[in-house]
């Protein structure tokens, strides 16, 4: 437990003055993720603490460089969760960098992602105001939400010290179905299974099997495995894991992985290359050597975005996330000068120009 | 205030300029042509704006915020006229956008479970069409049969299903937005995320103040297999606020939990007869909704949690038609609170749930010190008041005591950890509360933002944000003037 807001203030605040780029720095567990920043590194990890956490509020605060792990473990103890499932990748992994990242794992699809559980964020800007906003209610419409602005926008716009996420009940019991498929066929049921009113708490297509995850009730989740069928997973919370932590065989590769949120029904793309599908089908890992230009095409075509996620030659660097049109780009920049005028938070880690 | 509009505007050249945009028809400039839109839901700030628009084409909109722009004219974007806040009160000098007739649901996708619809649609109308795929749109306003989709995406809105399904930021997936210059910007994206800054966030509650919507993709969910809703009744307001967290803290989270207190439940009691416990101090309706098994344990497990919380009748709705009948009460509390008093002032604060007890009754005693009756009826699941202060504006000085009165309400959720506005916004009604709300630099930072997106300030100016200025007159606040960061940033 300690709280060094003020000397991360004092950083930026003569960073500001002097023009220095700072890289911040959580758990580092994600330095692979984002273009690569240089400058003087601002560690926010010896920030840490959970502030507040009440499980009848179902909300809890905490610093920003709370270990993901002291997190879980503390709502774990009154069943509850961070209904995002985000992953760790590390045990050094901080709630800070998570929610920088907007990381979310397999029930994004089905309960939402880091952004929508953000309730508030206390934030140290580039010119080192330290600025609260949101809070710890569940509603709060005064002011723009700049705390979910922060989800994502991987520390380019403040340092975020502090936030309030909303957490949920464990659910009473979760079992994984299996169903051996084509592609095809498991966008097709996912979809099918996704308008009827049934617990689906996950989603994965490996490449031979689909595997669907209910959560709810005892008896809720027996009825739905009876309409559904498939056959019963036994080890599925180590199943989900390794999907979420990317541990899972598939990723075994040394090819480029790159992460296209698409429209859920997409058909299977035409890229060289593996392909898993998680939440519905509207996430699509993707290892290939294909072209950049072809991928994003690719992606733009089925009304989304490709971010490369994990770059094993190092060769891309600055050009990982999708480009923006001109109308956004010219908004991006007007943002970050609102937030950050010196230019000095995590420079070039999203884009060069921000 | 607004040091914008030392140049009067030609109204008549703007009028002239406005038919070449759009047919005369959609042109409104006479005064009684223009009273319809003195105001929003908050019938107690008025103002005729110059011009009425009313386009139906996206090539319109475009056009007139290109000339706005250029002449520097104030444009207020109006979608229902519902808001509670006087988010869409006109402004004098200023054009009164209406998309009242952008009304069309595009595309429904099934598949996908979204539908994309133009701004002007009503929230209900969505769930109607939607209906027949066997899907819904969740965030359900009170107002739902009238308030348009712009409207709530600007102003975040939630409903009495907000607990377990949220608001209108996590239902929306995508905005096409005119920025003030008429650019069109698209917002989101067709997948779960979108590249770039979340700016579908930024821009859901923002009050108009940031740019136009124009159309907006909402997600769609299927219609639960069952709901079920039970009623219980509580001798004592504090304990119907325990046995909410009870309930929560048992794992459950209903579709809906709301709380009415012995005022508004005698009102909705005379008006619609829905057979509410005509003694209890307090009420609360959970529903419950899932698979049907689902819903089955919960209705039983709650009945326990609520018995043993000390309610002194537990009731479960033994049918749709009762259902209905216990829902109704709750929906038509604001008109029937407004058949028991000349005029009533609907406050609407957030709160940390625990601190029910001692919001209350510190509303209770305001309420003797104001000498002014309160009836509250609340998202009590999520911790939302909604105050409602009865009294006469005929009579000298009632109003303003009533908004003193719910000032203070509004300052006492900022004490207790809460905020000011829950889902109705600030707009010009809480302009003062946001400085009680938020410190200088937050404020500064929030005029930086909106810089970002409109530096000549022509959207919706004066609301939503107060300058740091007028924080400085309303006292909350001390302001050393050497330390502003954006001195030019006086006008927003
Ligand atoms: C009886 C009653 C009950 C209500 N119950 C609820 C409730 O349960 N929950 C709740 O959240 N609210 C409730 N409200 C408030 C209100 O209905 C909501 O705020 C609603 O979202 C407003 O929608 P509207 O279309 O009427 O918007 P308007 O009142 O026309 O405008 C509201 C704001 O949005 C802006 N705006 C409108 N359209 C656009 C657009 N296309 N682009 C950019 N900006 C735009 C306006 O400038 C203004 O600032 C209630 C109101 C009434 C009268
Ligand atoms: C397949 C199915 C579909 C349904 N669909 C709908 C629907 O779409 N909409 C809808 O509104 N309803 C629906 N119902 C509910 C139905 O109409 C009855 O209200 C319901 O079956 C009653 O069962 P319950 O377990 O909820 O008991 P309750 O609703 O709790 O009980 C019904 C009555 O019995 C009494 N009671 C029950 N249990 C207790 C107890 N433990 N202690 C004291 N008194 C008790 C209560 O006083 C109550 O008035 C559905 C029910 C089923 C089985």
């Amino acid at each position: 437990m300690s709280d060094i807001s003020k000397n991360l203030q004092q950083q930026i605040v003569s960073a500001c003055e002097e023009k220095r780029a700072l890289r911040i720095a959580g758990g580092n567990s994600k330095t692979f993720y984002g273009n690569t920043v240089v400058g003087e590194a601002i560690n926010i990890s010896g920030h840490r603490g959970i502030i507040n956490y009440a499980a009848t509020e179902l909300v809890i605060t905490a610093r920003s460089g709370t270990p993901l792990q002291e997190i879980k473990a503390a709502l774990a103890e009154h069943r509850q969760m961070l209904a995002f499932e985000p992953p760790q990748f590390s045990d050094s992994a901080t709630i800070g960098g998570t929610v920088a990242c907007n990381f979310s794992g397999p029930r994004r699809a089905y309960a939402g992602a880091a952004r929508d559980f953000v309730l508030g964020c206390n934030i140290i800007n580039g010119k080192g105001e330290l600025l609260s906003f949101g809070g710890e209610v569940m509603k709060n419409v005064a002011g723009y939400d700049v705390s979910r602005l922060m989800a994502g926008a991987m520390g380019t716009l403040g340092v975020i010290t502090e936030v309030s996420i909303k957490v949920l009940p464990v659910p009473e019991i979760e079992i994984t179905l299996a169903f051996e498929c084509s592609a095809r066929k498991a966008l097709d049921d996912m979809h099918r299974w996704s308008r009827l009113p049934l617990p689906i708490s996950a989603s994965c297509y490996d490449g031979d099997r689909l595997f669907m995850r209910l959560s709810a009730s005892e008896n809720a989740v027996d009825a739905a495995r009876k309409q559904m069928g498939g056959e019963k997973v036994a080890a599925a919370k180590d199943y989900w894991k390794k999907i979420r932590e990317q541990q899972h065989a598939f990723f075994n590769s040394d090819k480029p992985l790159w992460r296209l949120s698409v429209a859920s029904n997409a058909p299977p793309m035409h890229i060289d290359g593996k392909c898993l599908y998680e939440w519905g089908g509207a996430l699509r890992w993707l290892e290939s050597d294909e072209s950049a230009t072809e991928i994003r095409k690719q992606a733009r075509a089925a009304h989304g975005h490709a971010i490369l996620f994990r770059d094993m030659e190092g060769t891309a660097n600055g050009e990982k996330f999708h480009p923006l049109s001109l109308g956004l780009q010219r908004i991006h920049k007007n943002l970050k000068t609102a937030f950050d005028p010196a230019g000095i938070l995590n420079p070039g880690k999203m884009y060069p120009e921000l | 205030m607004s040091t914008l509009n030392t140049h009067a505007v030609d109204k008549q050249k703007l009028i002239k300029q406005l038919q070449h945009i759009m047919p005369a028809r959609a042109v409104l400039h006479q005064r009684e042509d223009l009273r319809p839109y003195e105001c929003d839901g908050l019938s107690a700030y008025r103002e005729l704006p110059l011009v009425t628009v009313l386009p139906e084409t996206l090539e319109q909109v475009q056009a007139v915020l290109k000339y706005c722009y250029q002449h520097e004219i104030p444009v207020v974007a109006r979608g229902a006229g519902t808001g509670l806040s006087g988010g869409a009160l006109p402004h004098a000098d200023g054009v009164l956008l209406s998309l009242a007739r952008f009304s069309q649901i595009i595309d429904i996708d099934a598949e996908r479970r979204i539908a994309r619809v133009q701004p002007g649609v009503r929230n209900l109308a969505i769930s109607q069409v939607a209906e027949k795929f066997g899907l819904y749109y969740a965030p359900d306003p009170s107002s739902q049969i009238a308030c348009s989709i712009g409207g709530n995406v600007a102003e975040n809105s939630g409903g009495v299903h907000c607990l377990k399904y949220g608001l209108t930021v996590h239902n929306i997936q995508q905005l096409t937005l005119l920025t003030i210059e008429g650019e069109l910007l698209s917002i989101g994206g067709g997948g779960l995320d979108c590249a770039g800054y979340d700016l579908l966030a930024l821009l859901t509650g923002s009050e108009g103040m940031l740019g136009v919507i124009v159309e907006v993709t909402v997600k769609l969910l299927p219609i639960p297999e069952r709901a079920q809703v039970i009623l219980a009744a509580f001798d004592d307001v504090a304990k119907a606020g325990a046995a909410v967290g009870d309930i929560i803290s048992a794992g459950i989270i209903p579709a809906g939990l709301e709380m009415m207190d012995r005022l508004a439940i005698q009102a909705a009691e005379d008006f619609v007869h829905a057979g509410y416990p005509a003694n209890a101090e307090a009420i609360l309706l959970c529903e419950l909704d899932g698979t049907n098994e689902e819903v089955s344990s919960h209705v039983a497990e709650v009945r326990e949690i609520l018995k043993i919380s000390g309610a002194t009748e537990v009731r479960t709705a033994r049918d749709a038609a009762e259902r209905a009948l216990f829902w109704a009460g709750r929906k038509a509390a604001f008109p029937a609170v407004g058949r028991i008093s000349p005029d009533y002032y609907c406050m609407d604060g957030t709160i940390p749930r625990k601190q029910l007890p001692h919001v209350l009754k510190t509303i209770a005693s305001l309420s003797k010190e104001y000498d002014l009756p309160v009836a509250n009826v609340f998202h009590a699941g999520d911790g939302n008041l909604h105050p409602l202060i009865l009294y006469d504006a005929n009579k000298p000085g009632e109003l303003e005591r009533t908004e003193e009165f719910g000032g203070k309400i509004l300052e006492l959720c900022v004490e207790v950890g809460g905020s000011i506005t829950g889902e109705h916004g600030v707009g010009m009604e809480k302009i003062n509360q946001m400085c009680v709300q938020f410190k200088a630099l937050e404020l500064s930072q929030f005029h930086a933002i909106k810089h970002a997106f409109d530096e000549k300030a022509l959207l919706n100016p004066g609301k939503a944000v107060p300058t740091l200025h007028r924080c400085a007159e309303f006292g909350a606040m001390h302001v050393h003037k050497g330390e502003l960061p954006f001195p030019e940033l006086e006008r927003f």
